[in-house]
């Protein structure tokens, strides 16, 4: 009896979209091998019957070499074979390579149906597959589709009980390939077709020259469309709404509380000049709104856009083997950009996919380069946003610094920590042109799950400043940290209460300084600080969830020293 | 072996586990491939394998030896 669908196939084969066809739950999909790092579930009803389906991260074979090819393997084995059936997604541009898993399947004795995916994408290649054929020689069912549109879909949910198991002799990966090569040889008929630009670019940007130049083209164009963006937003839709909108209605409601008070120091917060003001009055309903949802979710929004379309087309590989030999001196190979980039936009999901690197030690180095040195999407707006007034040189410092910090930390990093890194083994995905509706989708998928997860800590940290600051209570904290904050890093005591609330949120602990009324120097060592320092909380909580305990203490003490260090150093060595 | 020359696996230098791993991938012994570019400073070779790009760190890629026809 069947109780459970599992997608398996290759990296970058698509079962992700097929997944979100097949249950309607939506889950990141991109242009690059890894994407899918935790397993997803979903439902999927034929027949009055409920099915679980499950989308595994992709796998080359049934003997891993990755976490994430690991978490597939287990999944697989920890199943009775009666009760699951393999749905296996081919990349029909790529049949032979993909059929070595498939015929593992097989062999394995495991119930499997072929999902012969990108159908459209072979057409263009000028391949032709013989389905009936293949079907024929595989000894299980065949469907073509092309996931991407839904076409063929149907079909596939109308034939998936007909997988079945078939009797195949184990072979050894020598005699498989020679197999495949006579399946291939009978199914497959290729089309000679000329160049395409298309293909001249993917050519070129794997070339070290041209490589190099398109990698600073992109990476330029992309750092100014996000500022573009995310200022648009802020100066023509965001802001607009907050003082046109917002504000007359707080002002109202500020009067009916009597403009002082408990509550209305909980809601409103402090008046500035018997004004609201959205910045500084640190309330729940006035600063707490205001900084997400005008100063980081704009830019926000830009950032996932443009990542979204650079993932989608393919580029990122491209990338990754063109600093590869960089990266190698820090201990990480090229891969390791993924997370990095990843980790922009928020450390999270950055953290997370550092499941595509092989070896701890790697995943150990990326972790916490990511936790220390990469600022994300909302801690990045408000640097923007406050230092930016003073100078963008100051926001360049910023930057500057957490580089040097990551460089230096990369290599002490390689040198202490035993082993050795792993070397670069990474598929290349041909450039793709995702439909807009699917950018779309990915983009409002992801500021979804921030709107979630950070817009209750967001009020939550307010709340606490607010309560801590109404009974007095920071007297207590500030005079505890007052020595290393006074005499090290030349800040007014005050700012301890910005940096214990950098662990809730770090967006929060920057708006958090403004009323301090710092200089520009202050201001400048406070905000690297609060990206240097101590991860978030919901940061702290995936680090220990992928390291483990000891792991993550050595990450803390890292941290601290680095803070230490840099702050001091800064304080002393930056003259105005 | 220049960019862009063709050639086939004679034989890959290195342990069960990389030999496997390759294979996975479509990389073993008789298969024809074909050298795509090479990083300066030992840097990242990139090798095509039937229509698969693929992109190996300088010692994985110098541990497989190519017959160039």
């Amino acid at each position: 009896m069947i109780k459970k669908i599992l997608l398996v196939g290759n990296p970058n084969v698509g079962k992700s979209v097929i997944f979100s066809r097949l249950t309607g739950v939506q889950v990141i999909v991109s242009n690059y091998p890894g994407t899918t790092i935790e397993i997803s579930r979903g439902y999927l009803k034929i027949d009055e019957e409920k099915l679980e389906v499950v989308d595994l991260p992709g796998a080359y074979s049934l003997e891993p070499t990755s976490k994430a090819e690991e978490v597939a393997v287990t999944l697989l084995n920890q199943n009775k074979k009666e009760d699951i059936l393999i749905l296996n997604i081919v990349d029909a541009t790529n049949l032979e390579r993909n059929l070595f898993l498939t015929l593992q399947l097989i062999e394995e004795g495991f119930s499997v149906i072929v999902c012969l995916n990108m159908c459209d994408d072979a057409f263009h290649h000028g391949i032709d597959i013989d389905v009936e054929r293949l079907e024929k020689l595989l000894g299980v069912p065949v469907v073509s589709t092309c996931a991407v549109t839904g076409k063929g879909i149907k079909l596939l949910i109308e034939r998936l009980k007909e997988a079945k198991a078939v009797k195949r002799p184990r072979l050894s990966h020598q005699e498989r390939w020679r197999e495949i090569g006579k399946i291939v040889e009978a199914v497959q008929s290729l089309k000679h077709r000329h160049h395409t630009l298309r293909e001249a670019l993917e050519d070129a940007s794997l070339k070290p020259l041209s490589g190099l130049i398109i990698a600073l083209i992109v990476v330029y164009l992309s750092f100014k469309f996000v500022r573009f963006l995310g200022e648009f937003i802020i100066s023509r839709i965001s802001e607009p709404i907050f003082f046109n909108f917002y504000q007359p209605v707080i002002e109202h409601l500020s009067m009916f509380l009597g403009k002082k008070g408990f509550i209305h120091h909980l809601l409103i917060g402090e008046l500035i000049q018997g004004r609201v003001d959205f910045k500084q009055s640190l309330g729940v309903l006035t600063t707490a709104p205001f900084i997400e949802f005008a100063m980081v979710l704009p830019y926000l929004i830009s950032f996932y856009f443009i990542l979204g379309i650079l993932e989608d087309i393919g580029y990122l590989p491209r990338l990754a083997m063109l600093l590869d030999n960089i990266l190698h001196r820090f201990g990480l190979h090229g891969y390791a950009i993924i997370p990095v980039l990843l980790g922009f936009g928020c450390n999270v999901p950055g953290i997370l996919s550092t499941r595509i690197l092989e070896s701890k030690r790697e995943r150990f180095i990326a972790s916490v380069i990511i936790s220390i040195g990469i600022p994300c999407v909302p801690l990045q707006a408000m640097i923007f946003g406050l230092l930016g007034r003073f100078s963008g040189v100051y926001v360049g410092g910023v930057y500057l610094v957490l580089l040097c910090v990551v460089i230096v930390l990369g290599f002490i990093l390689n040198r202490l920590l035993k082993g050795y890194s792993p070397e670069l083994l990474l598929e290349i995905p041909p450039y793709r042109l995702p439909p807009i509706i699917m950018l779309l989708k990915k983009l409002f998928f992801r500021i979804k799950g921030f709107l979630i997860e950070a817009a209750p800590i967001v009020l939550l940290g307010v709340l606490i400043i607010n309560l801590l600051l109404y009974f007095g209570l920071f007297e207590f904290i500030t005079r505890l940290f007052s020595l290393i904050i006074k005499d090290l890093f030349g800040l007014p005591k005050e700012a301890v209460i910005a940096l214990a609330i950098g662990f809730l949120r770090k967006d929060v602990a920057v708006g958090m300084l403004l009323p301090l009324s710092l200089s520009a120097k202050q201001l400048f060592i406070a905000t690297t600080l609060l990206a240097l320092y101590f991860p978030c909380l919901a940061t702290f909580m995936v680090l220990f969830k992928e390291l483990g305990l000891k792991y993550l203490l050595k990450a803390i003490l890292i941290m601290f020293l680095v803070s230490l260090i840099v702050g001091t150093l800064l304080n002393y060595l930056v003259l105005r | 072996m220049q960019a862009n020359q063709r050639g086939k696996i004679v034989e890959i230098h290195g342990g069960q586990g990389l030999i496997n791993r390759m294979m996975s991938m479509g990389i073993y012994k008789g298969k024809e491939i074909t050298k795509l570019s090479q990083f300066a400073l030992r840097g990242p070779v990139a090798i095509k394998v039937n229509r698969t790009v693929l992109a190996l760190g300088y010692g994985m890629a110098s541990k497989i030896i190519l017959e160039i026809e």
